[in-house]
Order: C-alpha cells, then sequence, then structure tokens
C-alpha cells in the first residue's frame, strides 16, 4: 500500500515537471503570431518551420555545434584531471590535503559578474579568445572541483581492503585503477560525467565573454533573439526544445553507470 | 583502515591544481586589484585603500538585498533537499521505469539558464501561459509583474521545478551505492521502513547530501540569470538577489573598484556560509555510524 502511495507520488511530481517543458514544446510546434494571439492547451495548427530555421541557419546550428564541443572536451578534462586526484583523496594523508580539498570547492564560490574582464583578458593574453578550448578550460574551473568531490564521495565508499588485495594479488597500480577500481565506482563516474556536461551545458556568462563569433554558444545565440525587436516565442522556444536534446542523450547513455549500481566482492 | 600518509599523493593532484589555478588565481588577484583603486579608464587610476569595502558596507540597498538573498537561499534549503531526499526514496529501483525516470529528472537541468527564465515569463503569463492562464481561469488573480509576493511564489515555484531533480539525482545515486546485503541484514533485524531510512540510507547519503546541500546553497545564493530574465529584480526591487544588484551596479554605474569591492565580500560571505555547512554535515551526527 505505501509502495503505491509513492508510485502515485513520483507519477504526480513528473507531471509536474513536464509541465512547463510541454508549454516549450507547445510553442515550439506553433507560429509566433498563433501563440501570442489565443491560450491553446493542445496546438491545432502545428507547423515545423521553427525547427527548420535552425536546421537551416548556420547561425543557429553552428551555436549547437560549437556547445558540443567545448562541453564534451570540458567533460574530458574534468574527469580525466579529476579521477587520479580523487583517488588520492579518499586514499591518503598529504600536506595540506583537506585545505586543498575546500580551496578546490571555493573556485565554485565567486560571483562571475566582475570576474568576467579579468577573465577576458588572461584568456585574450594567452591568445584563446573564441576558441573550444578557452571555454572548455574555464567552465574547468567550477567542473573540477565538482568532479573530484562527487568521485571522491564515491572511491571513500569503496573499502581500502580492497585495494590491498589487489596489491597483494599483483596488481600494479593502472592496471588496478583501470580494470578493478573504476569499475566499482562506474555509478560515480556516470553521475559526474553528466553534472560536468550540464554545467557546462547551461552556463552562459562565461562561455559568452570568451567567445565572439567561432565558438559562439547555443545560449548565446538565443540571447540574441531575446534582445531582438519583438521576441519571436516560436522560434526561441523550438531552440529550447533542442538544447534539451544532447544533454538528455548523455543521461540515456550513463544510466547504467548510474541504474546498476555497487557491485562489491566483485575482486 | 587508517589512510596512508602518501606525499606522492601530491603527483595525482597536481593536474588538477594547474588547471583549476590557471583559471582562478590571476582573475581573483586582478579583481582585489580592482578593489582598491578607482578606475577612470586604462591609465587613469587612483589608489582609494579600503573606501569601496566602506561604501559596500554602508549601503542599505545592499543589506536589503543581502536579506532576500538569505531568505531565498533558506527556503531553496528548506524545500528542495527534503523533497528531493522523498523522491528519491520514491524512485522505481529496477527496469525500464529508472531509464525514463532519470531522463525525466535531467530535462529542466539540461536548459540554460537564461532560457529558463525566458521560458518562465510565457508559462506564467496570464493571457497565453499554461499556469498563469490556469491560476486566473480558477479565479485567484496572480501577476508576478505587478505583486512581490506573486513574483517570490513564481521564482521559488521556477526554483524548485528546476533544480530539485540535482537533488534527487545525488540522492538516488548514494542510495544506489548501498549494497544488498545491508537492506538483507535489516530484515533479518526485523527493522522497520524509519528505521532503515535513519540507520542505513541516511547516513550513507551523507556524502551526496552534503555535495547537493553546498551546491544548492552556492549556486541558490549566486544566482543570477533565472530571475533577472523573469523578474528583472521587480516589481520595484522586490527580487533584486546580491547578484542582480552587483550587475546593475558593475554594468549599470560603471562602478569597477565599487563593484569589485562588493564581490568580494559577497565571494566571502558564501565561503564563510559554505565553510560553515561543509563543517557541521561532516561532523553531524558521526557518532551513529557504528
Amino acid at each position: 500500500m505505501k509502495f503505491h502511495a509513492g508510485r502515485t507520488a513520483l507519477i504526480c511530481y513528473f507531471v509536474l515537471l513536464l509541465l512547463p517543458i510541454y508549454w516549450m514544446l507547445n510553442m515550439s510546434l506553433r507560429t509566433n503570431s498563433d501563440i501570442l494571439s489565443h491560450f491553446a492547451l493542445i496546438p491545432t495548427s502545428l507547423t515545423l518551420e521553427n525547427y527548420a530555421k535552425i536546421f537551416t541557419d548556420p547561425s543557429w546550428y553552428s551555436g549547437y555545434i560549437n556547445s558540443i564541443i567545448y562541453v564534451s572536451l570540458n567533460t574530458a578534462i574534468s574527469l580525466l584531471a579529476a579521477l587520479p586526484a580523487a583517488y588520492a583523496f579518499s586514499r591518503y594523508r598529504f600536506l595540506g590535503d583537506k585545505h586543498l580539498f575546500f580551496w578546490l570547492l571555493t573556485n565554485r564560490m565567486a560571483p562571475p559578474a566582475v570576474f568576467l574582464l579579468p577573465f577576458f583578458q588572461l584568456y585574450s593574453t594567452v591568445g584563446l579568445i573564441d576558441t573550444h578550448i578557452a571555454v572548455a578550460l574555464a567552465h574547468c574551473l567550477f567542473n573540477v572541483p565538482l568532479a573530484v568531490w562527487i568521485l571522491e564521495g564515491f572511491m571513500s565508499g569503496v573499502p581500502r581492503e580492497i585495494d590491498e588485495t589487489a596489491y597483494l594479488d599483483g596488481y600494479r597500480f593502472p592496471r588496478f585503477f583501470l580494470t578493478v577500481f573504476l569499475p566499482l565506482i562506474r555509478t560515480g563516474v556516470g553521475v559526474t560525467a553528466f553534472f560536468c556536461f550540464m554545467f557546462s551545458w547551461v552556463e552562459l556568462l562565461f562561455a559568452r565573454t570568451l567567445t565572439t563569433t567561432e565558438a559562439k554558444p547555443i545560449a548565446a545565440v538565443m540571447t540574441r533573439t531575446v534582445s531582438a525587436t519583438g521576441l519571436d516565442w516560436g522560434l526561441l522556444a523550438a531552440a529550447g526544445v533542442l538544447t534539451i536534446v544532447p544533454g538528455a542523450l548523455v543521461i540515456w547513455f550513463v544510466r547504467n553507470y548510474m541504474a546498476k549500481g555497487f557491485a562489491l566482492g566483485r575482486v | 583502515m587508517e589512510k596512508r600518509e602518501n606525499q606522492k599523493a601530491w603527483l595525482m593532484i597536481l593536474p588538477v591544481v594547474v588547471v583549476v589555478a590557471f583559471s582562478a588565481i590571476i582573475p581573483l588577484m586582478t579583481v582585489v586589484n580592482y578593489s582598491v583603486q578607482d578606475i577612470f579608464g586604462p591609465n587613469d587610476r587612483v589608489f582609494v585603500g579600503a573606501d569601496w569595502f566602506l561604501a559596500v558596507l554602508n549601503d542599505r540597498r545592499l543589506h536589503e538585498a543581502l536579506l532576500r538573498q538569505f531568505l531565498f537561499s533558506a527556503l531553496v534549503l528548506v524545500i528542495e533537499v527534503p523533497l528531493g531526499v522523498l523522491i528519491a526514496l520514491a524512485m522505481p529501483r529496477k527496469g525500464i521505469a529508472v531509464s525514463f525516470s532519470l531522463v525525466l529528472l535531467a530535462l529542466p537541468l539540461l536548459i540554460p539558464w537564461n532560457v529558463i527564465g525566458t521560458i518562465w515569463i510565457i508559462f506564467t503569463r496570464p493571457d497565453i501561459g499554461l499556469l498563469g492562464h490556469t491560476i486566473n481561469s480558477l479565479g485567484i488573480s496572480f501577476d508576478h509583474t505587478a505583486s512581490p509576493f506573486d513574483a517570490w511564489i513564481t521564482l521559488m515555484l521556477m526554483e524548485v521545478w528546476h533544480w530539485t531533480p540535482l537533488v534527487v539525482l545525488l540522492a538516488y545515486a548514494g542510495l544506489k551505492a548501498i549494497p544488498d546485503a545491508y537492506y538483507q541484514a535489516a530484515r533479518i533485524d526485523g527493522a522497520s521502513a524509519w528505521d532503515v531510512f535513519r540507520y542505513i540510507q541516511l547516513p550513507k547519503m551523507r556524502g551526496v547530501l552534503t555535495i547537493a546541500i553546498l551546491l544548492r546553497f552556492m549556486d541558490s545564493f549566486l544566482i543570477y540569470a533565472e530571475p533577472f530574465v523573469l523578474t528583472g529584480g521587480g516589481p520595484g526591487n522586490s527580487t533584486t538577489f546580491l547578484s542582480i544588484y552587483l550587475v546593475k551596479l558593475a554594468v549599470g554605474q560603471f562602478d569597477l573598484g565599487h563593484a569589485a569591492a562588493f564581490s568580494i565580500i559577497y565571494f566571502l560571505i558564501v565561503l564563510l556560509f559554505s565553510w560553515i555547512f561543509y563543517q557541521a554535515l561532516n561532523t553531524i551526527g558521526t557518532g551513529d555510524r557504528r
């Protein structure tokens, strides 16, 4: 009975969660004048012209490509840097470990507005303005600490006896890490990859500041329609729907890592 | 088993330190540098010492924004964390339903923040928005552009809608990391559902919940794009949070020194509270871990 109540509440929650997204989808299939003229729970005259515009206009679709490139770069860099660091934090004591761990987190705590100008100057000085790698690196500022933190939590959940046993069995560190340890924390890796992807994907201020044309992200392309005279709601909604798709694919691919859970005792 | 001391661990940390320090240190020093100067142009600046900091500390509108910010973040934590944990507990554990639930949960998190605000503008419009139209057709007058109370309700709804899934995903991942053996042991001991939650699930979720609470605190305290787009800080100043006021100062009045001093104090407030949360969450209830 209790199980049943929980399930019902969950379904209600998902319905509420989907309402704003349904509204976005609804608007994306209507023309702007249709949206503004009347309320329509179910759109009557469907059109795909908003989507057609995004897929045919390079200034639109290149925004998606740019975002996907720098977000993927950022996720890869964040994970590769964070995995060994998280292992070190979870397994060893060393000089300044606690301070360093908290210092990493402090990088998420600064209000970005005033930092944008020095960021622009720094990346201009090293000649990276308007490149994908610039945005990927800038986003490491908040994603790498998060990745270290989440992974450290999952790694600390793995008993240290497993490491010791593996070393006694003759594993060297790289092979132990890749073949024994990593599979044990794949839930954590999946969650981390998703969060890095997500935070980098939705960030606007750094991405907009560090790019002009070549690497302009989709979120910045969308602000252009907002500031234009007479907002095109249909186009904006279609672009919004499309911003969800890549991340939804990512979580679909990592879902098994998140869902399979822990397989202790595999060693 | 105790952690071993090993100074070579620094070599494993090094990539992270390099990658983060590259973007962290120089901009921070630059902002500190701005904060003690009055800047008129690239080569025209005067050292003013702590003047900007004093101006910030005596700014009444800033104090009001700070109070609003605390209220907002407190509401966010009080609503989203318990709600997120409850939803995570109700999530299915097996089968295709898990996959679909995870994807559904992720949807609000994946929309760029400025777009979230824009979507909610039209979603809450009384004439053509689903939420606004529904509420008004129930006979309740609701308009977030006119009433500060409605503006807060709308912002909180948007915020809870947007960010609760983050808490759910973290809590769910934490729950999935609990080995089945723990539940079997609890069943043998005849533990009630509450006991299982209190003595197995909650302690095992400590790590992920620490992350969730700190992330929600930091991000809600620094929130900018969503309320800026949705309400613009209004009506009046009723939803002018710290970041919105900061940008008004930095861009509107072009007082770089003033805004820099503000940023540093802002940063220190977030730092202080995050540290308190971090310490508290790392020690609270450790006596329960048998």
